[in-house]
């Protein structure tokens, strides 16, 4: 934990808590660019989800069940049993303040229910009036306040402005993590049928044909036959990828977004690149049309739909009878394996531990899921030496790199790109220290916020990123922002065109495959984009 | 003897620009008031940051009429924000029209007396096409904002059918038959 501060520490900050003064008697006005479309019924209803019918949050009548308080008292209370931080999260809180200025929602709306202590506290306050005998009593002197339907939809309203990233969580000194009560707060609100669009579209379609956007196997094939075609235009090499093959040692994993959205889709000719490079080194991959999906958006539901889509991953693992599976550039994914697949639908006993074929490394932190992160693999791979490769063909661009929550903070990844960057490219800065590594700034449109209509949300949520991206930018001229996320390689260019028009968006396997060098390559003249490599701008067929 | 009015500005300028400065973080609730003035940093704060720095180099711009493109500039910093934020238009932009009233409270009675009339209400105007570029600016954030809107529902959809050869587009030449 490299510049965190440790609690002593905090605790000697000079800190005057906030005063949350008059906070239950400003009522929440829904505002258009800042909500999510409520969900559809055909989304819901694919899933068995509660409550199936077309609502708008803008309208007054939210369509609520019958006894929608009693479906919300009893599903509080089975979590409060069930996990033990919710019921710790809802009782330890001292109100300190040490979190409020932390989360990138505040900072960038200037709205006080956006700091993490707030939001929790719009949860807690209903919490100790039903569940505590203080708050029983004492009602508002206690903090305490009835369930009634503006208070459910200021929950809601809330709940869905705050992206899971847990940076809050880093400086708490009793390590409340509010985005854990975030995830239990949008499982209550599911109960009664108070999804998004976006959340529940990509749900159903997952859990239906394989990914988000509903593609279907031959489309997702076509796409990267499409890819395979661009590749071969660049390298004269003709990528041989195989899909759904039984008895390969090892199955890849992508979110779809890098199939089918830009700048993604120059990632994943990035992997198709990589793989048929070391096939002669002896890498035995398939990709699956099935388990067309690393994301997981039903972890933005509950845990329930989550286990559901994650479970689809391991039953292809175990039909294509792989040794283990190599997952592309994700976050949210990456949380899902790490914190929960365990205990989801582990053990996979069918898996072996991921080894890598081409250095013998043991990937020993992957011994539970089988399932290992290709930004360690490709580390491994130059770590190892088995990569030629050519940085100057990237020296068009003066490359940063964003830390993406969830394998960042989540789950520790974070020298492993910094040291595949370097190796592929010649000039790297790096953002403030604040605004990295576990203290990274959201890119403002995780967990399911990611939609069009919220787009000032998206905006607000992402300006602390943007502004250490323009930092950047002015002092070093930095015009390519690096990450390891297909979230936010959509979300960023829409950030970038607001804020800091001028710096553009990469994988990091997109860098990685403009500069490894094939054997009988053709020339190269243009990068995967189609530009002119640094040096060849006069080149003819550019 | 008599101080020119620029004079006068340079003198209460700090004054005025915390006055000024303050008038537009009172625009925000009382929590995140204490925030903005109190945290520094420019990356934990960027927005009270902002404001600060930017509302002091307009203030000099404008009171030495300064060129357009630099308050174009400090204007659209400060505006960008707050187009995205819980302001209507007015209040978002309204802080430019404020100033005069920051100055003319600052200045007490000598503003436009001492011969100063003249100059003061060519300062004023100066102030009022300010305000008039700021509604310029917000718009064009607005804009962005739609533009940007568009630009991610057609990215979604379009390209993918197109990319995986699921449309059929018109041919630049029509085809002899
Ligand atoms: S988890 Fe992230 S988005 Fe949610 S309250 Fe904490 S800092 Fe804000
Ligand atoms: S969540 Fe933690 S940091 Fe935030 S107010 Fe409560 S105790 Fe303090």
């Amino acid at each position: 934990m490299a510049d965190t501060p440790k609690p002593d520490e905090l605790s000697k900050v000079d800190h005057t808590p906030p005063l949350f003064k008059g906070w239950m008697d400003t009522p929440v006005e829904i505002k258009p660019g800042i909500y999510c479309y409520g969900s559809k019924p055909k989304d819901l209803k694919y899933v068995d989800f509660p409550n199936p019918r077309d609502w708008s949050p803008v309208d007054d009548d939210w369509k609520l069940p019958e006894n929608w308080e009693e479906i919300v008292h009893e599903g509080f209370k089975d979590r409060l049993d069930r996990f033990r931080s919710v019921k710790l999260f809802m009782d330890i809180c001292v109100r300190c303040g040490a979190c409020a200025d932390k989360c990138h929602f505040f900072i960038g709306s200037g709205d006080p229910k956006n700091m993490p202590v707030l939001r929790a506290e719009l949860i807690r306050s209903v919490y100790r009036k039903k569940f505590t005998t203080g708050g029983k009593l004492l009602g508002r002197f206690a903090g305490a306040r009835e369930l009634d339907e503006d208070v459910l939809k200021e929950w809601w309203y809330y709940l869905y402005q705050c992206t899971e990233c847990r940076r809050c969580s880093l400086f708490c000194p009793y390590g409340i993590d509010t985005a854990e009560i975030t995830i239990f707060g949008r499982e209550l609100t599911n109960l009664l049928g108070l999804n998004t669009d976006w959340v529940a579209a990509p749900v159903a379609n997952c859990y239906r044909t394989g990914n988000h956007l509903g593609i279907q196997p031959h489309a997702y094939k076509d796409m990267l036959e499409f890819f395979t075609d661009e590749i071969e235009d660049i390298t004269g090499l003709r990528m041989d990828p195989d899909y759904n093959r039984k008895g390969a040692e090892i199955l890849f994993i992508t979110p779809s977004g890098d199939v089918f959205a830009d700048p993604g889709t120059f990632t994943c000719m990035g992997y198709l690149m990589l793989f048929y490079y070391l096939k002669s080194l002896g890498l035995d991959i398939t990709w699956s049309t099935y388990a067309s999906e690393g994301g997981n958006f039903g972890f933005f539901t509950s845990h329930e739909m989550a286990k559901r889509l994650n479970a689809k991953m391991y039953a292809e693992a175990e039909r294509l009878g792989v040794k283990w599976i190599l997952g592309g550039e994700c976050g949210h994914m990456w949380r899902v394996i790490n914190q929960y697949m365990d205990t989801f639908n582990g053990p996979p006993d069918f898996l072996e531990e991921p080894v890598s074929p081409i250095t013998g490394t043991k990937f020993e932190n992957a011994k539970a899921t089988k399932m290992t992160h290709i930004i360690e693999f490709t580390a491994d791979l130059i770590r190892n030496n088995k990569l030629k490769l050519e940085p100057s063909r990237n020296d068009n661009l003066k490359v940063t790199f964003h830390d993406s929550c969830n394998p960042a903070r989540g789950m520790g990844i974070l020298e492993e790109p910094r040291y595949v960057i370097k190796n592929v490219c010649n000039n790297f800065y790096e953002m403030p220290p604040s605004t990295i590594r576990e203290q990274t700034f959201c890119c403002g449109g995780g967990a399911g916020l990611n939609a069009g209509e919220d787009m000032e949300l998206r905006m607000r949520g992402g300006l602390p990123r943007a502004n250490a991206v323009k930092y950047v930018h002015e002092k070093y001229g930095v015009n390519m922002l690096a990450c390891i996320c297909a979230i936010d390689r959509a979300v960023f260019p829409d950030l970038m065109q607001y804020w800091v028009p001028e710096v553009e968006v990469t994988g990091v396997h997109e860098m990685v495959a403009n500069a490894l060098v094939f054997d009988g390559e053709k020339e190269r003249t243009t990068n995967l984009r189609g530009e002119p490599l640094p040096g060849m701008e006069d080149e003819e067929d550019v | 003897m008599l101080m020119s009015l620029e004079n006068l500005l340079s003198d209460k300028r700090s004054k005025i620009i915390k006055k000024w400065r303050d008038v537009i973080v009172e625009t925000y609730p009382g929590d995140t008031q204490r925030f903005l003035r109190k945290e520094k940093d420019q990356f934990a704060n960027p927005v009270g940051y902002v404001i600060a720095k930017e509302i002091e180099t307009l203030y000099d711009e404008l009171i030495k009429e300064g060129g357009i493109d630099k308050i174009s500039a400090c204007l659209d910093n400060i505006i960008r924000v707050r187009a995205v934020q819980d302001f209507r238009p007015s209040s978002a932009i309204g802080f430019v029209l404020q100033l005069k009233m920051v100055i003319r409270e600052e200045l007490g009675d000598k503003a436009p007396m001492n011969g100063l009339s003249g100059e003061f209400r060519a300062l004023e105007d100066r102030i009022d096409n300010v305000a008039l570029l700021a509604f310029d600016i917000y718009s064009k954030c607005r804009q962005e904002i739609y533009e940007i809107r568009v630009k991610e529902v057609k990215n979604h959809l379009g390209k993918l059918l197109k990319q995986a050869n699921l449309t059929i587009e018109i041919p630049e030449e029509k085809p002899d038959l």
